[in-house]
């Protein structure tokens, strides 16, 4: 008959007017601003509203998630800090749209290069949050910020990031990425133990090495 | 090289038999540059030896048409890919032409789908195709001084050939290139041009060469009338023309205009290291952006010879799958804005897709730009948790559960609909031959009954182990593309769950170690993948440097566009938008 | 007469404090506008994707009384201009925004339309919007998600907060005067640039261009 299928489409709208309203009588009087309730909203078994209440609630991004690279830095008990780039320049090589700038320290005496970034800079209307930066980066000290309410008024001196603006303590990187930081600590951990023992190794040698030396003599 | 040595070198080329090879003579010689695989044909017998392939071998459709500068060698060299419906590889012949007179015979009269791509070449390189019907510039302007993909052309912020730019490490002076030009603007002008002395081209010739005999027969006397419906247009999908001669409602003619989204991917693309060119493949089709990772990787990897391991097979199939069902919704409830069910079933068909984004955002790190895979593998393994759930039970909850219910909903929801019945069927009928001839793909090509789809008829990755059909209908009309899209999705999401079941527990999703500048294997190859819009193809050539020397894509949206003035003729105004609306463009990738 | 219906220190008799409330004209009237943003359908790329999104129910851009998408600049208040400017487009856009009534606010969505983004070195692309129209509100991201898109309308309807009936340019004397429409010439020709160009002729040489062999 003419018009069962307009029915049926209709039966699909009030279906779904009244399913959002069924989640939120489980969470009464609590459907919003609760963690737990835009838990279940926003999962695979939510029926009711979908709505993210924007600003007051967000909806939180996952750990993986990447926008503007930031730069590490470990701040040490007296306040001093040391960054984790040594202005190697892999992360400018490899970005695609080549929005990175390193300008690297050299020494002012012997004009040898010190491993660590003069300068740094960021232009954030061209980069394209791929990532690859983070992801070539051999010192994990550039990774991707979670950070994404940046808009504003100006572009002209705004959205040049120097490297005050990047700068990051690990403790940020460590908060809003805590699984990573977790498997990268503990790998870079394997890293130095590995380095120790073959400098023990190295030193075992040439002491053996010494005192053969020695009893022949 | 002999016909069988060729053989050992690239398996999957098929040879043409000796006979026709014998007939040409030297017309039709097989190519015998290192890495490379095909024939060359002379620029006489081109047409003879298509009309041949075509009618003889069964050759039938021109996937890719597309054209490289070997300016070392002075010449421009247009490289056809050519298969049959009935599955298999590719056939692939070129022909030369020299650098400063290029002209060559066009192929639209034995395959009528190489219009626009011929089209493109013509903009891009300045090669003229004698017998082409309407040989204009397709995506820069009338009037663009230039060639943009000669390799001497250079645009305004020429840096350097290629990537990565000496300017950014170790000196590092940040600075903006429009502060370096005289205009502050990315502009560039000929030496010899004088303002004062000149005047702008506009749109005559293209209104001139519209067919505007209507009124037939009929008592009433109408004027014909020409209307752009775009580029800024709610039903255009993005930026897209479409210029509609008119007698009355009804079309007579349909012309579509593009390039109003023309970002240089393939200028850019040949800059760039073949790493660097992979988060630029999500931005051509942006709404599939796992499946557009695929084919580039492809493409690559033929040509590096890695392997991928086998988790990491699964989880790119899990991906591109995922996208499809999300595109497919996208198309299905942007189709009823057209249709004017404004928003209510786009409402519905988004909710669906973003669950699908929280996977790709969890897993690759952006909802919509994934750059996810790698050459040989994948960038990262599932994670742990998605929304304080397990990723797997999500997923799993997901592909078993929402998904099929939200696709049956959404058939509930519109496919019994009268309205949407008497607004589709019928409407933008394409005969099954017509859909070959103009290399229409993807939902389009199958809606007109050719029951053909790459993940069948040349399987890539793991789809030669999986279980799913290929979806087909056969009237060809805007009703049959909407019911094989909801279809598809079915069979997607059943590829899902197959994935899930099947997928190894562990394992390595990456082949070798990661390396950020890779050196690629001289050569050239062509990776396709059936994309949700259809056949993505990605023709790269490489030098053996770290940046590809040619890299072309033939996307699917702009190649199916081809056929939308045909489709759209005799129909009213209101029909051309839902045409278009069932063709599914996305403009990043018509325009690249 | 002004600063009286500005100033919202009126004292309110006990009797009348359920019946009036007191506002200052300012205050209503960018109440008024910044509740009713009404957008223009203007999707130009990939970051159109993503104001889709928040238009739909996740997001949901109607609490913020902007989910009336005009598909004509006559209606519009906002332009957010939602990806790659190409140079075939610019003058489109300029022609849109010159034909939206004022107030109108422009909105750079994205890193394209920003600055040129990740496509910024190529051959069509425009290096920003605001090479052109005056832009409000910019947007970083590529592409900024829906979040970041609300909170830079927040960070617009901020900036109407702001605004004060006295100072506002549409009331002025020589209220928004149409931007010159770019033409397609050669490459893009901004006609604002028409005394820069007229010197090209005279300056071979002066530009690295196109090589043609």
């Amino acid at each position: 008959m003419y018009g069962t299928g307009i029915l049926r489409g209709m039966g699909v709208t009030i279906k779904h007017l009244i399913d959002s309203f069924v989640d939120d009588l489980s969470f009464l009087g609590q459907r919003y601003y609760s963690d737990d309730a835009l838990n279940v909203r926003q999962g695979t078994k939510g029926r009711g509203v979908f709505t993210v209440q924007y600003p007051e609630e967000k909806l939180p991004v996952p750990e993986r998630f990447r926008f503007i690279p930031f730069l590490l830095y470990d701040e040490h008990e007296d306040g001093s800090r040391t960054d984790r780039c040594t202005s190697c320049g892999i992360c400018a090589k490899v970005c695609p749209p080549q929005c990175i700038w390193i300008e690297r320290s050299s020494d002012p005496d012997t004009g040898r290069p010190i491993p660590e970034p003069t300068r740094f800079f960021i232009d954030i209307d061209i980069c394209m949050n791929c990532g690859y930066c983070a992801e070539y980066c051999p010192f994990d000290a550039i990774k991707m910020d979670h950070d994404y309410e940046l808009a504003s008024y100006d572009r002209t001196e705004a959205h040049i990031f120097d490297k005050d603006r990047l700068d990051k303590p690990v403790e940020y990187y460590a908060s809003i990425c805590p699984t990573d930081y977790a498997s990268e600590e503990q790998a870079r951990a394997e890293e130095e133990a590995k380095k120790a023992a073959r400098k023990a190794a190295a030193a075992e040698k040439k002491r053996i090495a010494a005192e053969k030396k020695a009893s022949l003599s | 090289m002999s016909e069988e040595e060729r053989n050992v070198v690239a398996p999957e080329q098929v040879p043409v038999a000796d006979s026709i090879v014998a007939r040409f003579g030297n017309a039709l010689r097989t190519d015998d540059r290192d890495g490379y695989e095909g024939y060359v044909v002379s620029v006489e017998s081109l047409k003879d030896v298509a009309t041949v392939l075509r009618d003889e071998l069964g050759y039938d459709y021109l996937s890719s048409v597309t054209g490289v500068d070997y300016f070392d060698e002075g010449k421009i060299e247009v490289v056809y890919h050519a298969y049959q419906t009935s599955g298999g590889p590719a056939l692939n012949f070129k022909v030369q032409v020299d650098r400063e007179n290029p002209i060559l015979p066009s192929l639209v009269s034995v395959y009528p789908g190489a219009d626009f791509q011929e089209r493109e070449i013509f903009d891009m390189y300045g090669v003229s195709f004698e017998g082409h019907p309407n040989l204009r510039r397709i995506l820069m302007w009338d009037g663009f001084a230039g060639h943009p993909l000669r390799k001497d052309w250079q645009e305004a912020y020429f840096e350097e050939e290629n990537k990565p730019f000496d300017s950014r490490w170790p000196g590092g002076d940040v600075k903006r290139s429009e502060a370096e030009n005289r205009f502050g603007k990315n502009v560039s002008y000929p030496d010899e041009f004088d303002i004062d002395n000149w005047a702008p081209e506009d749109d005559s010739s293209l209104y001139a060469g519209l067919n505007k005999s209507g009124s037939n027969g009929k008592k009433l006397k109408t004027d014909s009338l020409v209307v752009n419906m775009g580029p800024q247009h709610p039903s255009t999908h993005g930026v897209f023309r479409m210029v509609v001669a008119l007698d009355g409602e009804t079309i007579t003619d349909l012309q579509p205009v593009m390039g109003y989204l023309h970002r240089n991917h393939e200028k850019i693309g040949e800059r760039n290291t073949f790493l660097q060119n992979m988060p630029y493949t999500d931005r051509l089709d942006y709404l599939s952006s796992m499946s557009n990772n695929l084919g580039y990787s492809l493409a690559v990897e033929k040509l590096m010879g890695v392997d991928v391991p086998e988790r990491a097979e699964y989880l790119r199939v899990l991906m591109a799958e995922l996208t499809r069902v999300s595109n497919h919704m996208w198309a299905i409830g942007f189709l009823l804005n057209d249709l004017g069910a404004f928003q209510t079933p786009a409402l519905y068909a988004i909710r669906a897709r973003e669950l699908i984004l929280d996977i790709f955002e969890a897993t690759a790190g952006s909802r919509m730009m994934c750059n996810y895979m790698r050459f040989g593998g994948v960038a990262r393994d599932l994670p742990d948790t998605l929304r304080d759930e397990n990723t797997v039970d999500f997923i799993g909850d997901l592909v078993n559960e929402r998904l099929p219910a939200a696709i049956d909903e959404l058939d509930r929801f519109l496919t019994g609909n009268e309205i949407v019945r008497s607004r589709c069927i019928g409407v933008g009928v394409l005969p099954a031959d017509k859909a070959i001839a103009y290399s229409t793909a993807g939902p389009l090509l199958r809606a007109s009954g050719v029951p053909y789809d790459l993940r069948r008829a040349e399987p890539y990755s793991i789809y030669d182990r999986l279980d799913f059909e290929v979806c087909t209908r056969s009237n060809g009309d805007v009703y049959d593309r909407y019911v094989v899209r909801i279809d598809e999705m079915r069979e997607s999401v059943k590829i899902c769950q197959q994935v899930m079941r099947e997928i190894p527990e562990e394992g390595e999703i990456f082949t070798g170690k990661p390396q950020y500048n890779v050196r690629v294997p001289k050569g050239e190859s062509y990776g396709r993948v059936e994309n949700p819009k259809g056949e993505l193809g990605y023709y790269v050539v490489s030098k053996g440097k770290t940046n590809p020397y040619r890299y072309h894509v033939r996307a699917p949206s702009f190649i199916n566009l081809t056929v939308l003035g045909e489709m759209c003729k005799g129909h009213k105004v209101a029909d051309a938008v839902v045409i278009l609306g069932s063709i599914d463009i996305v403009l990043g990738e018509v325009d690249r | 007469m002004e600063n009286e219906l500005n100033d919202p220190n009126v004292p309110v008799p006990d009797e009348l404090q359920s019946a009036v409330t007191i506002t200052s004209l300012d205050r209503i009237y960018n109440w008024g506008r910044r509740s009713s943003i009404w957008p223009m359908v203007f999707g130009l790329a990939c970051c159109a994707i993503e104001m889709i999104c928040t238009a739909a129910s996740r997001f949901d851009i109607a609490r913020f009384g902007m989910e009336v998408f005009r598909a004509t600049p006559r209606q519009a208040d906002l332009m957010i201009v939602s990806g790659t400017v190409t140079k075939k487009m610019v003058p489109q856009i300029v022609r849109l925004f010159n034909q939206m009534p004022e107030p109108k606010y422009v909105m750079a969505m994205g890193a394209c339309a920003s600055g040129g983004g990740p496509f910024k070195e190529g051959y069509n692309v425009v290096s920003g919007i605001d090479k052109f129209v005056p832009v409000d509100v910019y947007v970083p991201g590529c592409p900024p998600t829906p979040q970041a898109l609300l909170h830079g309308l927040i960070k617009l309807q901020q900036k109407i907060d702001n605004q004060s009936i006295k100072a506002v340019r549409w009331y002025g004397q020589n209220a928004s005067e149409a931007v010159p429409i770019p033409v397609l010439g050669p490459d893009l020709l901004d006609p604002r640039q028409h005394a820069l160009l007229a010197q090209q002729a005279g300056q071979p040489g002066d530009s690295a261009e196109t090589l043609e062999a």
